[in-house]
């Protein structure tokens, strides 16, 4: 075994949250002290229709073992219909991916009003702690796909 | 390339006692572009401003980045500080150090090594920043309230006696809301219609204020200070202008078996009616479910007794289409349905009412002209039980989680009303807390117990069982003296739970207001901005927020109006620029982005393109930017790229993923 | 097709369209073209057999600009594609004359020489006169024969129908020649471990060239630039090509054009590597039919596609974790 082996994994985790709820959430968490990993880095978009799918395999290609999308509750959308087609775009991405044989616990969506700040620390803890037990992404990152 | 400076916060120790400021400052010196950094205790200080301001000054700065605490505090502070030194305060990002970093972090080391990937990304995406202009947008100035109850007369009075017109909107053929139902007030026992009333009178005569009785919402479109609203309003079958509000119609309609809405169902009224008495409007409607004309097409006696001709079976719903620069929502409450609570018999025995159904009771003109009496069988009560929380302050998911707040407060007034009116009467109250914050609230409480005798028990009730003998057995539990209670009532009073008027979510929706599991409205900021909605030019009032008694909804419906009339008083508004934009050289004139636009905002041309050298008509998208609000539905969907967002564009963002991943 | 040609020949001499575009033969016998005849001579070199798989919808983007109508042979897969490209204006309908061929299944070379027939110099029986259902292929090494069937383009055996959806007139009998389910290898795969997915998606994709073949037939892949050409998301430097840009290349292209994508199956046709590229575009068209209902790109042109469509009780991603 390699040395690198040995060291502990701390997993890349991407969370991309809408400016309105789930920013605003994760704000929250953070003023009620509720913790998680600091494997987790948030990106802020004005909503998660804003989410390009090429900016998740961005981050999978670069190395990120996670990639999680926050929005606010369908319905609640600031601006009405925007998680609507984000629901859409994410499910069919995350089914292409687990069809290609990315383990589907490494993408994930969840819903996090700007009063959830429970919630996202909750489900950023879950969702590391999944990211663990699936290990190192080594499937989308580094290999050409050369046999 | 930029020349970018980094300012690292210490926030007090709220940032520093976690995050080792200086290497943050240090490693970000490393990143491409950065020309300077410091840190400093607290950069949105006067002082903390000046050395940004300065820094852009020597140094020249292209770009800034402030690691700090989050951008929806403090982003604008900073962007204003850049722009007074003379850059474009789009050119301005945060790294949310704190609540995304510092405060949920113990590891000093783990928590900087965070705080520094964080600020290489704000850098990278700095570094692909451009200055941006914000456009204008003119205020149209006027106001609509949403809701005709306390809350919504208080902030249209306000509004229009700041000179501003203002339009309310009301469901009901009559305003006055929850309040005209009530009889007395706490803490004060005065008369709820004798202070009402002349604040309706009041708005219905002002010159300013328009009052759209008997109509819904039906559609809203546009932005803060340009909203165009759809109102529907819903046929009367009366004309309005011809009515003199004698009063007739009502007395001679054959039809008098529609449940009272006013009175919660408790007696009759007739087809055409006005809910109450002093209903502004004191014009009917005719409520075509029960009518004989519009069931059989036999009657019309209405038309014939009427002598100013007012009747007019053929009226249609009318749309009215109205420009705003405001809008107040204030739609209330009601009670919660009791369908989830059987063990309190209240569908069951009519001696189970609710507390509202009560106030309606001991009205004088209420169902029972204001003799307390049993629904049942007419005998006056003897033994009266009061059950507190029924559905608030609920655990799981039969009721709201909530404490309804004004209920402690309101049969404490009931208890004393009738010890004072019926000094006979015993009245048993079983609460698990008795919440009396308030001026004069605790003083009210112990007045009911001290001075009237109401006998209180802490202790939840788990049954009531209609006896064969007309009474009502109540079962609960005293926790005090640790004991089980078994107590036959004549009368049981559920406080039950309030919730949001029905409606209030497809409200929100039409507004792209947000709105919590509980169907409250939520505030742009819980605490520093209570009255307004994170959608701008859209303000709260009252309990489509939160539970809150009468003064406390007069105080916020003040509170809401001034906001709106700050918006009001401006000319124009600046309007976000991070909008997006087509590449005209790479789109195709697909129309897909227009299909997920929510505003409308994206129309095609034909336009001759030169592109390199080859020069073509082509059919292209162009974005309306006064329209566009920014959310990037339409860049996901375009297929070549072309539609970009302002501010957060594709590069930029690739930029933060690339940092965070590298 | 004679009756093609003379049908072309008289549209072009009465003026109705100014160009014909068909298909010519290419410099073997079983690769015809997509090729434009301006001129009634021209047209000797038409051909119209059952190797001609090319959609020539796509040409139509480019003949949309050219002066006069221009006379568009479809068949009836190929009617889907100019549907879906009419709905994204890209294509305008009044500089088009669609004759829609009829279509017996289109032959795929690659499976006749699968079937171990090597040497090929001249197949015959793939006429649309040819009634016959064997194909006859003389070799050097000899006269070989197989059945039309078991020669076709994968795509004909999960044939969507024998109607033309759009047309100014029918020329030729269409068949058809369904007799497979169209998603049983998306099913297949499906069912596979995440390393079996995992292991034949890269046994696949390890094959490709990036030669953008795929991309240039695709009907739906018709932007005037590819994102991936362009700087919009830094990804066009080819030079810094790494591991994961031809998954993510495919990965994309197939979002790109799900929910417009009719299945034409010219990506696979056409990759000089033999990548199933169309299990892609399926496995889209696949969810969405189960998560959205059926949806047909390029069948009713006024239908709202499905990703710029939603309800309000939509599955949530997550159902992609649950279905196992």
């Amino acid at each position: 075994m390699s040395i690198e082996a040995k060291e502990e994994f701390r997993p890349k985790i991407v969370a991309f949250c809408c400016n309105w709820c789930s920013y605003a959430g994760a704000d929250l968490a953070g003023s009620s002290r509720l913790g998680y990993p600091a494997d987790v880095k948030i990106i802020r978009v004005p909503c998660s229709c804003r989410v390009n799918p090429m900016f998740i395999l961005r981050a999978f290609e670069k190395g990120a073992d996670g990639v999680i999308m926050c929005g606010c509750h369908p319905g609640d959308c600031h601006y009405s219909t925007g998680n609507y087609y984000a629901r859409r775009r994410m499910t069919l991405l995350f089914s292409m991916l687990d069809y290609i044989g990315v383990e589907n616990g490494r993408t994930r969506v969840e819903w996090v009003s700007a009063a959830e700040g429970v919630k996202f620390s909750t489900t950023m803890n879950e969702f590391v702690e999944k990211i663990h037990s699936l290990g190192k992404n080594v499937r989308l990152g580094d290999l050409r796909c050369r046999n | 390339m930029q020349r970018i400076g980094v300012f690292v916060c210490h926030c007090g120790s709220n940032i520093a006692a976690t995050v080792d400021v200086k290497k943050v400052a240090e490693m970000a010196l490393l990143e491409p572009g950065v020309v300077h950094a410091e840190d400093y205790q607290y950069m949105c200080s006067e002082a903390g401003q000046e050395k940004i301001i300065e820094a852009i000054r020597e140094k020249n700065l292209t770009g800034v980045v402030v690691c700090s605490c989050s951008p929806r505090m403090h982003e604008t502070t900073f962007r204003k500080a850049a722009e007074k030194a003379g850059l474009n305060p789009y050119m301005v990002e945060i790294a949310n150090i704190r609540e995304h970093c510092s405060w949920i972090h113990k590891d000093m080391e783990e928590a900087t090594k965070k705080a520094v990937i964080l600020t290489r990304a704000a850098i990278a995406k700095v570094n692909l920043n451009t200055p941006l202009k914000p456009g204008e947008s003119r205020v149209t100035k006027r106001a609509l309230v949403i809701g005709g109850g306390i809350a919504g007369i208080q902030t249209a009075l306000d509004i229009a006696d700041a000179g501003y017109e203002v339009d309310i909107v009301e469901r009901e053929p009559s305003i006055g809301g929850r309040m005209s139902q009530l009889d007395k007030t706490f803490p004060t026992l005065d008369c709820s219609a004798c202070i009402l009333t002349p604040k309706m009178v009041e708005a219905s005569a002002h010159e300013k204020i328009n009052i759209y009785t008997y109509s819904e919402v039906e559609k809203v479109s546009g932005f803060v200070g340009d909203f165009t609203v759809d109102i529907r309003k819903k046929a009367r079958y009366v004309d309005m202008d011809k009515c003199t509000g004698c009063g007739v119609c009502q007395e001679k309609c054959p039809s008098k078996k529609a449940p009272s809405e006013f009175n919660r169902g408790l007696n009759t009224r007739s087809a055409i009616y006005t809910p109450f008495a002093q209903a502004i409007p004191n014009v009917p409607v005719i409520d075509t479910n029960s009518c004989i004309k519009f069931k059989t097409g036999k009657c019309g006696v209405c038309s014939k007794v009427c002598q100013a001709g007012a009747i007019d079976y053929t009226q249609k719903d009318e749309i009215v289409s109205q420009k705003y620069g405001a809008i107040v929502v204030a739609t209330g409450f009601d009670t919660i349905k009791l369908d989830n609570y059987d063990e309190y018999a209240y569908s069951q025995s009519k001696d189970v009412i609710t507390s509202l159904e009560l106030e309606r009771i001991m009205n004088a003109a209420g169902p029972t002209k204001g003799h307390l009496e049993r629904l049942s069988d007419g005998k006056a009560p003897k033994e009266m039980v009061f059950i507190q929380c029924v559905g608030s302050r609920c655990a799981d998911d039969r009721g709201k989680p909530y404490c309804s707040k004004i209920c402690c407060m309101y049969t404490a007034k009931h208890a004393m009303l009738i010890r004072d009116k019926y000094p006979d009467v015993n009245v048993t109250v079983f609460y698990i807390d008795v919440r009396t914050p308030g001026k004069n609230f605790d003083e009210f409480y112990r007045r009911a117990v001290e001075q009237y005798g109401v006998n209180y028990i802490k202790g939840q009730v788990g049954k009531v069982i209609p006896q064969p003998n007309g009474k009502l057995l109540v079962q609960g539990s005293d926790l005090l003296d640790n004991r089980q209670i078994l107590k036959e009532a004549d009368m049981v009073v559920l406080a039950t739970a309030i919730e949001p008027n029905e409606g209030v979510r497809k409200i929100a929706t039409m507004l792209t207001a947000s709105i919590d599991t509980n169907n409250f409205l939520t505030e742009a900021h819980a605490k520093l901005r209570p009255v307004e909605s994170p959608t701008a030019g859209i303000f709260l009032s009252g309990v489509c927020q939160g539970p809150k008694d009468i003064p406390e909804t007069v105080a916020q419906a003040g509170a809401a109006a001034v906001k709106a009339i700050g918006l009001l008083a401006k000319d124009k508004l600046l309007t976000n620029p991070c909008t997006a934009q087509s590449d005209e050289l790479l789109c195709n004139g697909c129309s897909t982005c227009a299909n997920v636009c929510p505003y409308g905002a994206i129309s095609y041309e034909e336009k001759e393109i030169n592109d390199h050298g080859i020069r073509e008509t082509r059919r292209i998208a162009v974005v309306n930017s006064a329209l566009c609000q920014g959310c990037g539905a339409c860049t996901v969907t375009c297929p070549s790229g072309a539609m970009d967002l302002q501010g957060f564009s594709n590069r930029q963002i690739l930029a933060e993923v690339d940092a965070i991943c590298r | 097709m004679q009756e093609l040609i003379k049908r072309a020949k008289e549209l072009l001499e009465n003026g109705t369209v100014a160009r014909v575009l068909g298909w010519k033969a290419g410099d073997l016998p079983y690769n015809p073209e997509p090729a434009y005849f301006d001129s009634t001579e021209s047209l000797a070199d038409f051909v119209y057999n059952g190797f001609c798989g090319a959609n020539l919808s796509k040409y139509m983007i480019e003949a949309s600009k050219l002066e006069g109508k221009t006379l568009v042979c479809l068949k009836p897969c190929d009617t889907y594609s100019f549907n879906q490209l009419l709905k994204e204006h890209r294509i305008d309908r009044d500089k088009a004359y669609v004759i829609g061929v009829g279509c017996k299944g289109k032959l795929d070379i690659e499976r006749i020489r699968k079937m171990g027939i090597k040497g090929i110099e001249q197949i015959s029986g793939a006429e649309m006169e040819d009634e016959a259902d064997t194909l006859t292929v003389s070799t050097i090494y000899g006269e070989k024969s197989c059945k039309y069937a078991d020669a076709m383009l994968e795509r004909c055996h999960v044939c969507k129908g024998k109607e033309h959806q759009v047309y100014d007139e029918l020329i030729g009998e269409s068949k058809e020649t369904k007799d497979a389910d169209r998603f049983a290898e998306v099913a297949r795969i499906e069912t596979m471990t995440p390393e079996e997915k995992f292991a034949f998606f890269q046994k696949e994709l390890s094959k490709c060239i990036r030669c953008n073949a795929c991309r240039n037939v695709c009907p739906a892949c018709s932007c005037r630039k590819c994102v991936f050409d362009s700087n919009k998301f830094d990804s066009a430097q080819k030079a810094n090509v790494d591991s994961f840009e031809e998954k993510m290349f495919h990965i994309i292209r197939a979002f790109h054009v799900a929910g417009r994508c009719t299945d034409c199956g010219e990506c696979s046709r056409v990759c000089p590597q033999g990548i199933p590229l169309h299990l892609f575009n399926r496995k889209f068209i696949k969810d969405i039919d189960e998560f959205y209902g059926e949806y047909q790109a390029g069948m009713d042109i006024n239908a709202q596609s499905p990703l710029t469509d939603f309800t309000f009780d939509d599955v949530e991603p997550g159902i992609v974790g649950e279905r196992g």
